[in-house]
């Protein structure tokens, strides 16, 4: 089964951090990721650019609404995915909980519709 | 059992009804949990199982009933899973999966139907699953209960009831939780929440003390069996052990809880001559294999509380100091008042009663103590033996008008009445 590791995070918290441990947390990010290619669980990942940058869109009354922002502006905000392949909801979990995301803010586990 | 049997008229029918509850009430945990445990879908195979049933019921009264009626009906079911996921191939379904349930399902043919219900309890208690579900989820899944049976125990809707079963199954299936037995560095985690989910089903069920609602008595019942199920399965465990114990105890004290007049008798009003031995004995023999493997939890301590008050039975008094040992023990396991409270009581008896209400004072600025029925019936004895008449009659005043169970508050009344006198 495919399941999609939603990353929160405090947006803020990366900014305050010094160079050094940014370099940090990236190196921590990038040994995730050749983890679970090793194991041949990886299908995909992506950091998304700060929500500053999110624009959401919407048809209301058959009008194309445009707006600045995210769609709900929460605490943590949504910074990124992993798509996987796990055999099962247990093996994504623990997949979830050695992303160094779980460490600084949440994983949301959703499996993924599987289309045929 | 819920499946929607009613029985035909008839000898035959009657005898062929009989024949499929005892099928279902034996063999239907097993039965859902081999047919879900390849494609986690608890709801199909519960479906196909239903047919099968109601297919014995319309055969076997004609065509004589089956050697081995758990093959029967497993055969049964398998034909209409396969038949289901046909159909829903064409729609949606992968060849290849459709294949692998047949091949998984076909395999069993001629050997023995392997047990897999412990992996069926471990995926209803999944941490995955919403804690408040899982144990009416292994009521329905495990022994076939109905929502309706189910609803009622634990006061909500049918509705709301047969929403949150479907929910759960659903995300079973759905998130892909696994059938399985946990490793052994997480068993002991997850195992606590496969019992906690048998106990809460225990606990719904002791409610009903009078055993008025036959349904919810009947859960107290069905609870024992799973617990049965978990210890048959994992013999090695102490607090599956301690939990079996625990509940037999409890178990073995219902008939002494009511006297023939219905009246609320409490523990220390008791004629141990009314409780059943038998149940105490298996009890207390589970609860030493358990110590035997050194590894204290709570439902033993639980147990052993049950145990020592129970000694009465041989020594004509509860091992009072013993009591305040095992409560001191489970206060450090978990910080509920309820045990604080009893504690509290173990104390008045070993000591004397303004012992037991320092001990009380200490909790009581506790934010869960003021609604709390048990802490204004303990002050309210306490004080009563102490002989401040004017705050008992006050604590009274409270427990009776917190409590839920009409017998129970007519004895706390009847107490209330007594500081008249």
């Amino acid at each position: 089964m495919q399941y999609l590791l939603i990353l929160y995070a405090e947006e803020a918290g990366f900014m305050k951090m010094t160079p050094e441990q940014q370099q940090q947390g990236a190196a921590a990010y990038a040994a995730y990721t050749a983890a679970l290619k090793e194991a041949g669980a990886y299908v995909g990942s992506n950091r998304l650019r700060p929500i500053s940058t999110a624009t959401t869109v919407r048809i209301a009354g058959g009008k194309t609404q445009v707006l600045d922002g995210p769609y709900v502006d929460t605490k943590e905000q949504l910074g990124g995915y992993f798509l996987i392949d796990a055999p099962d909801l247990d093996s994504a979990l623990s997949w979830a909980a050695r992303c160094p995301g779980a460490g600084h803010g949440i994983v949301e586990v959703r499996p993924i519709w599987a289309m045929a | 059992m819920g499946h929607g049997l009613n029985p035909p008229a008839g000898d035959s029918g009657r005898i062929a009804h009989a024949m499929a509850e005892a099928a279902a009430r034996r063999s239907y945990g097993k039965l859902v949990a081999y047919l879900a445990a390849r494609t986690r879908d608890v709801a199909a195979a519960e479906d196909a199982l239903s047919e099968a049933f109601a297919a014995a019921l319309a055969g076997w009264p004609r065509n004589g009933c089956p050697a081995n009626p758990e093959a029967w009906l497993l055969t049964v079911a398998r034909r209409k899973i396969i038949d289901v996921a046909r159909t829903q191939q064409r729609r949606e379904m992968a060849s290849d999966r459709l294949e692998g349930i047949a091949d998984h399902l076909s395999a069993s043919d001629e050997m023995e139907i392997p047990d897999q219900r412990l992996a069926l309890l471990f995926a209803c208690a999944h941490p995955a699953i919403d804690a408040a579900v899982r144990a009416p989820l292994m009521l329905q899944v495990v022994l076939g209960l109905d929502a309706r049976q189910i609803a009622s125990a634990f006061l909500v809707s049918p509705a709301a009831m047969g929403k949150r079963l479907v929910r759960a199954k659903e995300k079973i299936r759905e998130a892909g939780i696994p059938f399985r037995v946990p490793e052994r560095a997480e068993l002991p985690a997850r195992l606590d929440a496969v019992l906690d989910a048998i106990y809460a089903a225990f606990a719904e069920g002791w409610t009903d003390a009078a055993g008025a609602d036959p349904e919810r008595r009947d859960l107290t019942e069905e609870a024992i069996f799973l617990a049965r199920v978990a210890v048959e399965l994992l013999p090695e465990e102490p607090e599956a052990l301690g939990l079996l114990a625990l509940m037999l105890h409890a178990e073995a004290r219902r008939p002494a809880r009511r006297n023939p007049a219905g009246e609320y008798v409490p523990l220390a009003g008791q004629d141990p001559a009314a409780w059943n031995s038998p149940l105490i004995d298996e009890a207390e023999a589970l609860l030493l294999h358990a110590s035997v493997m050194r590894s204290i939890g709570r439902f033993q301590l639980e147990a052993a509380i049950q145990s020592a008050h129970v000694a009465r039975r041989r020594t004509g008094r509860a091992n009072w100091s013993e009591l305040v040992t095992l409560y001191d023990a489970l206060l450090t396991l978990s910080d509920s008042p309820v045990v604080a409270i009893n504690r509290a009581l173990a104390v008045a008896e070993s000591q004397d009663p303004a012992a037991g209400l320092a001990a009380l004072a200490e909790i009581a600025s506790d934010p869960r103590i003021a609604g709390y029925q048990p802490y204004w019936a303990a002050r309210a004895e306490l004080l009563v033996r102490t002989g401040a008449a004017g705050e008992a009659r006050h604590a009274f005043e409270i427990a009776i008008g917190l409590e839920r169970d009409p017998a129970v508050r007519r004895f706390l009344q009847q107490r209330q009445a007594a500081l008249e006198q």
